[in-house]
């Protein structure tokens, strides 16, 4: 069987073991300059009770060990630079080295939130020009680029919408309507914007029910949270229906903009009745998803929500941008200081690559999208015949006869040399098969992975037994997540001195 | 486009074997009035070079060349090449969560290595593997000691460093909690007396920074004597966390909010930073964010996985402990490698020297006519000190000397006008401080 | 299969009623639908609990259940074992795997629940259907 596997290969990789195993006392890792004023002494500076005399179980490593240490880690990942990571919305795309570059200009990193707005134009126009292209694509009229991630710009926007109809209503309204196919964040979100959530049933198609939607849709409902594309790649068609029927209610459209890879520079959210989004930027806009972050969730809003915008609120001031703090209606403060500024810098980098270009990042990945369906919809189930725009869901429907699920094809993929695909999600396709390849994937690349699944395919049907056993070819196989969630360790502790026995 | 890797000619491949005739077949599934006719109105596209030339010539118009004397919460320190160059690498930089822990050991130990600092940096015996910052750690943290109580009030110190405090107001306003705001005395430690009369049966945290937002450290087993004898949980907010080089960490808290931006991460103008929620193993549950357990796989090799997944989001939806999904990891990492190359005695050194700087610094400082300290309280690398007249005008005056002055305090606090917050860390150089005092004493000489 | 001497509801919780006292847990179904168990999340004794409302949850590794009472009652016990081992719901959900006992406080609800018979015939279907 292994001969079939084209794209990857064991290879011999090295042990490494947590660093404190590792820790001697005298080894040093840093060496500072010389202080240049006089010393002091940490007891009379701070008095016998507040000082410490030293953190007990730092580890004492040296820097060569710190480099290998680490290296010998990162050897262990799989990541974008080695291959495709076919994640449904997760948009796993190339990063661009030139951004980590210019994030790490002096005169870039190197700002302090609080300097003098004189010393700080360069970084302002970073923010203005950031702003105004994420408008131009969106389509809506203004934003923030305050929200750390994905979550809390979700959080940021459906704050404004409070604000908005408090303020205009009287009432801020009780309800959020969310979609049975949405992220985990949307509905934790609405919570903590102090709503309630209600789940709403998709059609046979899995798009917005507009005639259910006409039925639930009354004055306490606050808003509506869509994802479009929906989490199955496909463009939600009643989009504009779904708008007028909250506007004429009073309500709003909130839409997560998660899957904005499929979008850019083709349709923009601001014309088919969005009244609020996020954006990801570690998604659609590259920046580097550094093994679960830092991201950037900027939210872009329609005039009406405008007066409601986070502060800092980013104006212009005598022809320069500026960052003003007086806001009168604003919903307050997200997070101290400001955005993640380094992860915005790498954002502009890339659309600044693009231009208006960008079109054809988007062109290729739904084109890379409908490829991979088309070559796999024979051997895989399509739960939905819909039209797949930047990712196509898959069953484990055929395969699960034999008792193969989702799961255990997508541990197969490991050996293949792929990371796996969204496995059981969204929640209501059972046992789904979420693929997502963007528009990074080279013709070789997709044509490999058509080829693995295809395999797998066949694997399930004819040797179950290897699917459902793997990965055979990691450095660990399945790990006992079990036992780690019913007796958790959670950090390292020095093993207990064994007693003298010698 | 260099970011495409396909031909022409394989597009043309491709869309055959799909059987459409172009494109623009495959947006067809979009209404016809959205799809659009023309392309954005967007600068670019550029080559790599002009992207380079174009953010030098941002950075051109910052603050290069200045000297800071500004903290509140972000800090100038040393950071090392090292933890850049193992930051960058591809397997790190570019890696995805750890869901699938078979190929992400790499990144899942580096957490699991991290969460071991925290609680060794804390006192603490359980850390989480980041939230976004600070900020939003502390407000995660009241929370979290919300849900854990099932009370609803919260006492705050006012020294709590004000956008902490903001940020906590956006996120608390719709929900059912009650803030009260205790007062600090004149040696800029939070009002203990007012604080004990503050707490009751329904209190469920009290939230100080140590070093607090003017830099003075507070005496948190003793405030944490006065919330337990209640029921009351302590919250601890740490922004400068090389303090705890040399402080001694609050081991007495319940929960720690650290930020951890101090250890490796460049200020960067606001982020990306790195916060972290540290707390007792009986509190882990109601715990936010990730969290990175060791366990054995089916041959018993020790590896390690993300566990208690079921608090998160993704699972428990509305009735998770949080939203939060995407987190910091990557600053995360920075800051677990730059710690192991500091190490026990290089924290320490480090951290001495930031008190001897600062109070160097303090000393030049009050040699100058109409300048003295505000507060009494010991402290680590800040202090607040009061100006004869408007702060906002004299570091006018030092901005054309190229000295980023100390952070006016007027704004936040009414009661505080012409008192200014100094950080001094060890990557200002002597010459440099007694360059501002120089400044300074012919500023403050001149008729108003 | 099922102890006939149980009642059991709709959403997999049984009870075993004896005078106005009652132990309740959930079925082999459910902790078979739940996979291996890794916590409980119990009241403790003196809450009050109402029937078809929730009172506790019941964790997997990728899961978590709601558990549902099947009558109103207050908890008297729970079942301080599965602190230390949760796995004891599936490897004995009807026995040693009980999670609280309760005081009825309306015992004629108990007459609306399933018997076993009904209960096995309930599954069945679904398992059917599925």
């Amino acid at each position: 069987m292994t001969d079939r596997i084209k794209k990857a290969r064991r290879h011999v990789s090295q042990n490494e073991g947590p660093i404190f195993e590792q820790s001697a006392p005298g080894k040093r890792g840093i060496e500072l300059p010389p202080l240049d004023v006089p010393p002091v002494e940490a007891r009379a500076a701070l008095g016998s009770a507040y000082v410490r005399d030293g953190v007990e179980g730092f580890p004492e490593v040296s820097e060569i060990e710190v480099i290998r240490h680490f290296t010998r880690l990162s050897t262990w990942n799989y990541a974008i630079d080695l291959g495709m990571y076919p994640l449904g919305s997760c948009t796993m795309k190339y990063n661009p080295r030139v951004n980590e570059f210019v994030a790490r200009l002096d005169g870039i990193a190197t700002e302090h939130p609080y300097q003098p707005q004189e010393v700080s134009l360069g970084c302002l126009k970073i923010l203005r020009m950031l702003l105004d292209c994420l408008t131009e694509i969106t389509g809506m009229d203004a934003g923030t680029l305050e929200p750390a991630a994905g979550a809390q710009g979700e959080l940021t926007g459906l704050l404004l919408i409070r604000a908005y109809l408090a303020d205009t209503q009287g009432n801020p309204r009780k309800k959020v309507l969310i979609p049975d196919s949405a992220h985990g964040t949307n509905p934790a979100t609405a919570v903590i914007a102090g709503y309630e959530v209600e789940n709403v049933r998709s059609d046979e198609r899995a798009q917005i029910d507009i005639a259910r939607l006409k039925e639930i849709v009354n004055c306490d409902v606050a808003a509506m949270m869509v994802t479009n594309p929906s989490t199955l790649g496909v463009f939600e068609q009643n989009i504009a229906q779904a708008a007028e029927v909250l506007h004429s209610h009073g309500a709003l459209l909130y839409m997560d903009g998660a899957n904005m890879n499929a979008l850019a520079g083709v349709a923009r959210p601001g014309d088919f009745g969005v009244d609020v989004m996020h954006l990801n930027l570690h998604k659609t806009f590259s920046t580097p998803h550094g093994g679960g972050g830092p991201g950037a969730g900027p939210v872009m809003v329609k005039k009406i929500l405008e007066p409601y915008l986070p502060v800092p609120v980013l104006s212009d001031k005598n022809g320069r941008p500026a960052l003003e703090n007086h806001r009168p209606k604003s919903i307050g403060r997200v997070r101290a200081f400001g955005g993640n500024f380094g992860v915005l810098v790498r954002a502009l980098a890339y659309t600044l690559a693009y231009g208006p270009g960008i079109r054809q990042a988007t062109e290729d990945a739904v084109l890379n999208a409908n490829y991979i369906r088309k070559e796999l919809e024979d051997v895989y189930e399509l739960p939905y015949k819909s039209p797949s725009m930047h990712e196509v869901v898959f069953s484990d429907a055929r395969q699960k006869k034999n008792g193969v699920n989702t799961m255990d094809i997508a541990k197969r993929l490991i050996d293949y040399g792929f990371h796996p695909y969204t496995t059981a999600f969204p929640l209501i396709v059972s046992g789904a098969l979420m693929i997502e390849p963007t528009e990074s994937e080279s013709k070789q690349e997709c044509d490999l992975f058509i080829d693995a699944m295809r395999a797998i395919a066949e694997e399930a049907a004819t040797n179950p037994e290897l699917v459902k056993t793997a990965p055979h070819s990691t450095r660990v196989s399945r790990l006992d997540d079990v036992t780690a969630a019913r007796k958790p360790i959670l950090r390292w502790k020095p093993k207990a001195s064994s007693s003298a026995s010698s | 486009m260099r970011y495409l890797p396909k031909s022409p000619a394989e597009r043309r491949e491709m869309l055959e074997s799909i059987g459409a005739r172009s494109i623009d077949d495959l947006f067809a599934s979009i209404p016809e009035q959205f799809r659009l006719k023309a392309p954005l109105e967007l600068p670019g596209p550029l080559s790599e070079h002009e992207i380079i030339e174009y953010f030098r010539a941002r950075a051109a118009e910052n603050s290069c060349g200045y000297t800071s004397f500004l903290g509140a919460g972000v800090y100038n320190h040393l950071r090392s090449v090292v933890t850049d160059s193992l930051i960058q690498r591809g397997e790190f930089l570019t890696s995805y969560t750890p869901y699938q822990p078979e190929i992400s050991q790499g990144t899942l130990q580096a957490i699991f290595e991290f969460q071991t600092l925290m609680c060794e940096l804390t006192g603490m015996e359980v850390a989480n593997a980041s939230m976004w910052d600070g900020s939003t750690a502390t407000t995660e943290a009241v929370l979290m000691a919300e849900r854990l109580t099932g009370r609803y009030r919260v006492v705050v110190a006012r020294s709590l460093h004000p956008e902490y405090r903001q940020v906590l107001d956006t996120y608390t306003r719709n929900l059912n909690l009650q803030i009260q705001e205790i007062g600090f005395t004149a040696t800029g430690q939070i009002d203990a007396a007012q604080l004990e009369t503050a707490i009751d049966s329904e209190t469920a945290a009290v939230v100080v920074q140590s070093p607090n937002f003017f830099g003075v450290v507070e005496d948190v087993a003793r405030l944490a004597e006065l919330a337990h004898a209640k029921g009351a949980l302590v919250v601890t907010a740490i922004t400068e966390g090389v303090s705890l080089g040399a402080v001694r960490p609050p081991a007495e808290a319940d929960i720690v909010a650290m930020e951890a931006q101090s250890f490796g991460l460049a200020p960067s103008y606001g982020g990306p930073y790195a916060g972290v929620i540290a707390t007792r193993d009986k509190f882990v549950r109601q715990m936010p964010g990730r969290l990175a357990g060791e366990t054995v796989d089916t041959e018993g090799r020790r590896g390690y996985v993300l566990t208690l997944a079921t608090r998160e989001q993704h699972i428990r939806r509305e009735k998770a402990t949080s939203n939060i999904c995407t987190n910091q990891a990557l600053c995360a990492l920075a800051v677990a490698i730059h710690l192991c190359l500091l190490g026990k005695e290089g924290l320490k050194e480090l951290a001495v020297q930031n008190l001897a700087k600062a109070r160097f610094a303090l000393e030049e400082l009050e040699k100058v006519p109409g300048v003295r300290r505000a507060f009494s309280g010991p402290f680590f690398n800040e202090f607040v000190v009061e100006l004869p007249r408007s702060v906002k005008l004299v570091n006018a005056e030092l901005l054309r000397e190229k000295i980023i002055g100390p952070l006016p305090l007027g704004s936040f606090f009414p009661e505080l006008t012409k008192r200014a917050l100094f950080c001094v860390t060890e990557t200002t150089p002597r010459a440099e401080i007694e360059r501002m005092t120089v400044a300074l004493r012919k500023i403050l000489s001149k008729p108003v | 299969m099922y102890p006939t001497d149980y009642r059991y509801t709709k959403d997999h919780e049984w009870i075993k009623v004896s005078g106005d006292t009652g132990t309740i847990g959930i079925t082999d179904y459910a902790q078979h639908e739940l996979g291996d168990v890794v916590f409980v999340e119990l009241p403790a004794a003196g809450t009050k609990i109402t029937a078809g409302k929730t009172f506790g949850t019941i964790e997997s590794v990728k899961a978590v259940s709601e558990i549902y009472a099947p009558v109103s009652g207050e908890v008297v016990e729970t079942n301080t074992a599965l602190t230390k081992a949760p796995e004891t719901v599936n490897s004995d959900p009807h026995g040693a795997g009980w999670l609280v006992k309760i005081k009825l406080s309306n015992p004629a609800e108990v007459s609306g629940l399933m018997d076993a018979a009904a209960y096995q015939a309930f599954i069945s279907e679904k398992e059917a259907s599925a």
